[in-house]
């Protein structure tokens, strides 16, 4: 962004104490970069699986090649969320195509097309370690890139009409219209967005850096591996090093990026009036106190000016003449009627190969085994919502508990509950607890943070007056629930209890069949089903799964949360 | 002509109405023009297509027939000849003060250092010396506004659009930026060959213009012009002033009055003959207008200069045009020459009790919109006295567009639930008879 302006000159040019941490800090970066990245071209072939160390000496190694991977992901995710959101919001055709394959999209489950993923990256770079490493980046990519997708797409249908005006009227190029209206009002909402799903993303990680794929186990070096080879070797001290190295990691990355990005982006903060509470960070105060960034934008100006122009003189703004109306909308029927011949030819062509090669009884089989897991996403959501709403309603309550919590939560929904599951499986093992009840406790480890979240901001939003009232009226107890904290938190509850079912489906796949050395549980549900298929590639059974865990999330969505959250705006909000 | 700067020639704009029910009429054969050295004003009620004009004019949308001429030029597209202040300043939060003046120039692709002369120049020109480098959240309001003038002076338009510049403003910040850029006009640098403002405030109009365009509503048409034939700065003072205020006062409260005594009123035929749901309801809550009424009624005097009546109340003059029509046509009030008078009725509701006071309501407005006695017959016609809101939701769709279907319900709603006519359930979403006025409604 070249907002940094000529009128705000740093104060002076020498160079003190945060220009010397500053270039360390640059410099340090680029060597550890350097370092790890230059494993990801070390040479592979299928015989020679890379090897995992346990000694714990090795993991700050492996968590550096596994950050990197998360933030490559990271860079990829922004990309697309720029180009796909942009032609979703300003181009009328693209947006009827767009955002319903989006939607598609969202509510496949990552892990079940992981196999598919990493086989064809596998074909792509022959010899090289760099197809593993992309699919497991891919899978991480597909684990972010959605959701910062709709937040962007829905921040630029947002832009305010008067600017909208402001810029057809002051006849802006499209380039200066993206990076100087488009990106700078939507920055805040992805900002956000990107690190909630950067906290997802870490679960998609470990499940993808060891993964088996047609009856071979492929391994990268990183933590989930890691954690792998510790179960495998049923080493516990291993696995306590990489569950405290993955929460350094998780703080660190918070400190030293998350909260300095947020900071920043506080500047495109669109109220016009200065705000209650700036999120501060100390990294960011540090880099502004140097000269560095003020030095760097000042050698990079003229650069960035002439690509400002050139990128400006291609995307000008077209003096508006459009085809006449009935023109238009001939097109557009066309347009309609290719688009539904695709979606009817891919849906005939995947229901063909269903059918011909595992028939329409292992159809029925698979959509029993959905209503299994069904089963389970429904038992954790209410008995997460029955466990977690009085306490976050308790926490929301207290402001004090509020902000001393809020790191905590954060940190737990971001922290890879499959990095949990050994303990879990082997407590199961001891215990005897069936794992067709054990699975819904560990589906319910990565996902339950959701409701829980919600549940306290909910909570906060309900007015200080409403609840004076209540306490003046003698309203208690089940009363009170009713007839102010129920109706107050209701929206909440509901945006978290579809996040956490979206998170459950998904974590079925590496929930319903978890082992500890030799031993390993199996439940019965879809997520084992897809599981199975994929360790023994079994192509038109990943396909059948796949579709029938999609077409569930997809049905749910519609039949119950759509309905009820829209019965929460209309009800219960002002 | 060879002073004229834009011209519109026979404008139509239509909006279609939605599920393909026909078409929505904003602005109908509307024909002007903007000449060189005039600050032009539009005045009109909400509703009345002056902001749909403006941007037509400006190549923001396109007209659905006639056209814009522009420098000789057909507009297509943005206008390169205008720039324009909006209402709620438009100011991008993420650059400076600088940086939102320069971007006009920018995109002009004048570079970088011309740029930024010209851009320090137009801050110069409104008084923001000092601010360049601020951000416009550490801005008040009519400092914001300043960037915005700023932001088109430096464009050097031929004509500047203001788009109710002024609305967004504190009373005070208001009359301040007002007469700044009055003085900035008569001093005779100003960076434009002429101005456009669109406005619902009269007295504005009187004071900034030479003119002054008055628009008329459902659909939106032109009903005549005034011209402000006074020596610039006009003086509030100056009892010509005080006259064309009041003209103006008159001529906005009363749909069927002319502006100049020859004018023809077309709009008000079209109106007469058509179905209860066709007639719009202006906007406002029972309580003001009996708010209204009770503070006419406290005046010792038998009649109230409108002008005046806008300041005491101290609320906007649209809102107040909009008080006046209703309180006009449920003969609670009559206005003549700028003047409002109580009727005997207007009188009553103003003294009247709680319960009292809704009998009387109920009375006007049975009487005088026939839209409640339709609403009423309809749901007398039904055993349970209930009737599903999206009936009365399409009648109305077929003569507004929807966001305006949904006010006009909404606001026979909350006029006819004050006047203990019907019941609405908004979620259920059905009308249902009042029990206690079922049998004793007068059937007209």
């Amino acid at each position: 962004m070249r907002s940094a302006s000529a009128a705000r000159a740093p104060r002076s040019f020498a160079f003190g104490l945060p220009d010397v941490a500053v270039t360390l800090g640059v410099l340090t970066l680029l060597a550890i970069v350097a370092k790890v990245g230059a494993g990801a071209f070390a040479p592979f072939t299928a015989k020679i699986t890379p090897h995992v160390d346990l000694d714990p000496r090795n993991l700050p190694y492996y968590a550096a090649r596994s950050t990197l991977r998360m933030f490559v992901a990271l860079v990829w995710s922004t990309l697309f969320t720029l180009v796909y959101g942009y032609f979703a919001a300003r181009s009328k055709r693209g947006e009827r195509i767009l955002i319903p394959l989006l939607d598609i999209l969202q509510s496949v489950p990552v892990l079940g097309y992981l196999s598919v993923i990493i086989t064809a990256f596998i074909a792509l770079f022959r010899g090289s370690l760099l197809g593993l490493e992309f699919a497991a980046i891919f899978a991480i990519f597909t684990s972010q890139a959605w959701n910062m997708t709709f937040s962007f797409y829905q921040s630029l249908k947002s832009v305010p009409h008067e600017l909208q005006e402001a810029a057809a009227l002051y006849r802006l190029s499209g380039w200066q219209r993206f990076v100087q209206l488009d990106v700078p009002f939507a920055t805040i909402g992805l900002v956000w967005n990107a690190m909630v799903s950067y906290g997802g993303g870490w679960f998609f990680l470990a499940a993808s850096e060891a993964i088996t794929v047609l009856n071979h186990n492929y391994t990268l070096p990183g933590v989930g591996s890691y954690v792998a080879a510790a179960v495998a070797a049923q080493d516990m001290r291993a696995l306590g090093w990489a569950i405290f190295t993955i929460a350094v990691v998780i703080v660190l990355v918070d400190q030293l990026f998350w909260r300095p990005v947020v900071a920043w982006a506080d500047r495109f903060r669109f109220e016009q009036s200065a705000a209650a509470e700036a999120p501060r960070s100390w990294v960011f105060d540090v880099i502004r106190a140097s000269n560095v960034p003020a030095l760097a934008s000042r050698a990079w100006a003229p650069a960035a000016d002439s690509v400002g122009r050139l990128l400006s003189a291609v995307t000008e703004a077209r003096l508006a003449s459009r085809a006449p109306i009935a023109e238009r909308k001939r097109g557009d029927r066309l347009f309609n009627a290719a688009a539904i011949g695709v979606v009817v030819v891919l849906s005939a062509a995947a229901l063909h190969f269903i059918f011909t090669t595992v028939g329409f009884g292992e159809a029925i089989k698979v959509f029993g085994l959905g209503l299994a897991t069904l089963a389970r996403v429904a038992v954790l959501v209410a008995f997460a919502t029955i466990v977690w709403t009085p306490i976050g309603v308790a926490i929301g309550f207290n402001p004090r508990l509020a902000r001393a919590l809020q790191p905590v939560v954060q940190f737990l929904s971001s922290f890879p509950a499959n990095f949990i599951f050994p303990f879990a499986t082997l407590a199961f093992i001891r215990l005897g607890l069936p794992i067709n009840f054990g699975a819904i406790l560990l589906m319910a480890l990565g996902s339950q943070w959701y409701i829980l979240f919600n549940a306290i901001a909910g909570a906060q939003s309900i007015p200080t007056d409403l609840r004076e009232m209540c306490d003046d009226c003698d309203l208690r107890g089940w009363r009170r629930w009713r007839r102010l904290i129920g109706p107050g938190i209701f929206a909440s509850l509901v945006t978290g209890a579809i996040t956490a079912s979206g998170g459950a489906w998904n974590a079925s796949i590496v929930s319903e069949v978890v082992s500890w050395g030799n031993t390993t549980l199996t439940a019965t549900g879809l997520g084992t089903y897809i599981t199975e298929a994929t360790t023994g590639g079994d192509w038109p059974r990943i396909v059948l799964g796949v579709s029938m865990m999609s077409v569930f999330v997809v049905v749910v969505n519609r039949i119950v949360w759509r309905p009820l959250y829209g019965y929460a705006q209309k009800r219960f909000t002002q | 002509m060879n002073d004229e700067l834009i011209r519109c020639d026979r404008l139509y704009k239509r909006f279609p109405l939605p599920g393909g029910k026909g078409e929505f009429t904003a602005l109908s054969d509307v024909s002007l023009s903007v000449r060189s050295g005039e600050v032009l004003a539009l005045l009109g009620r909400s509703g009345s297509g002056k902001s749909t004009l403006l941007r037509i004019m400006a190549g923001l949308i396109p007209p659905s027939s006639g056209e814009v001429i522009s420098g000789g030029e057909p507009v297509a597209g943005p206008n390169p000849d205008v720039a324009m202040v909006f209402q709620t300043f438009a100011l991008l939060p993420w650059l400076t003060v600088l940086e939102n003046v320069e971007l006009g120039l920018e995109a002009r692709g004048i570079r970088r250092t011309n740029r930024v002369r010209r851009a320090l120049n137009a801050v110069d020109l409104v008084g923001l010396d000092g601010f360049e480098g601020a951000y416009p959240r550490e801005l008040s309001g009519g400092m914001k506004q300043r960037v915005g003038c700023a932001r088109a002076f430096a464009i050097e338009p031929k004509v500047l659009f203001m788009d109710e510049p002024f609305s967004a403003l504190d009373v005070l910040t208001a009359e301040n930026l007002r007469s700044e850029i009055d003085q900035l006009w008569n001093d005779g640098n100003f960076p434009s060959k002429s101005i456009l403002l669109v406005t619902h405030n009269i007295e504005e109009a009187v004071f900034l213009a030479d003119r002054v365009i008055v628009l008329g509503s459902n659909p939106g048409h032109l009903r005549g012009e005034v011209k402000v034939e006074l020596s610039r700065p006009h003086n509030r003072s100056d009892a010509r002033f005080a006259e064309i205020v009041d003209r103006l006062y008159t001529v906005m409260t009363n749909p069927g009055v002319a502006i100049v005594a020859s004018d023809a009123v077309p709009a008000e035929l079209a109106t007469t003959h058509k179905s209860p749901f066709a007639q719009p309801l202006p906007h406002v809550r029972p309580g003001g207008i009996s708010g209204m009424l009770q503070l006419l009624a406290e005046h010792d005097a038998q009649t109230e200069d409108v002008a005046h009546l806008s300041d005491r109340l101290s609320i906007t003059a649209d809102d107040l045009l909009a008080l006046l029509e209703t309180a006009v046509f449920l003969e609670f009030a009559e206005i003549t020459d700028g003047d409002v008078a109580l009727t005997q009725v207007g009188r009553a509701f103003a003294a009247s009790t709680i319960q009292s006071g809704k009998e009387i309501f109920r009375k006007q407005l049975l009487k005088c919109v026939q839209l409640f006695g339709s609403i009423v017959r309809t749901l007398e016609g039904k055993k349970d006295g209930t009737m599903r809101v999206d009936f009365f939701l399409d009648l109305w769709d077929e003569y507004f567009p929807a966001a305006e279907a949904q006010r006009q319900f909404e606001t026979a709603v909350d006029w006819g639930r004050f006047a203990e006519l019907f019941e609405y359930d908004s979620l259920e979403g059905v009308l249902t008879l009042h029990e206690s006025t079922a049998a004793a409604v007068p059937l007209g």
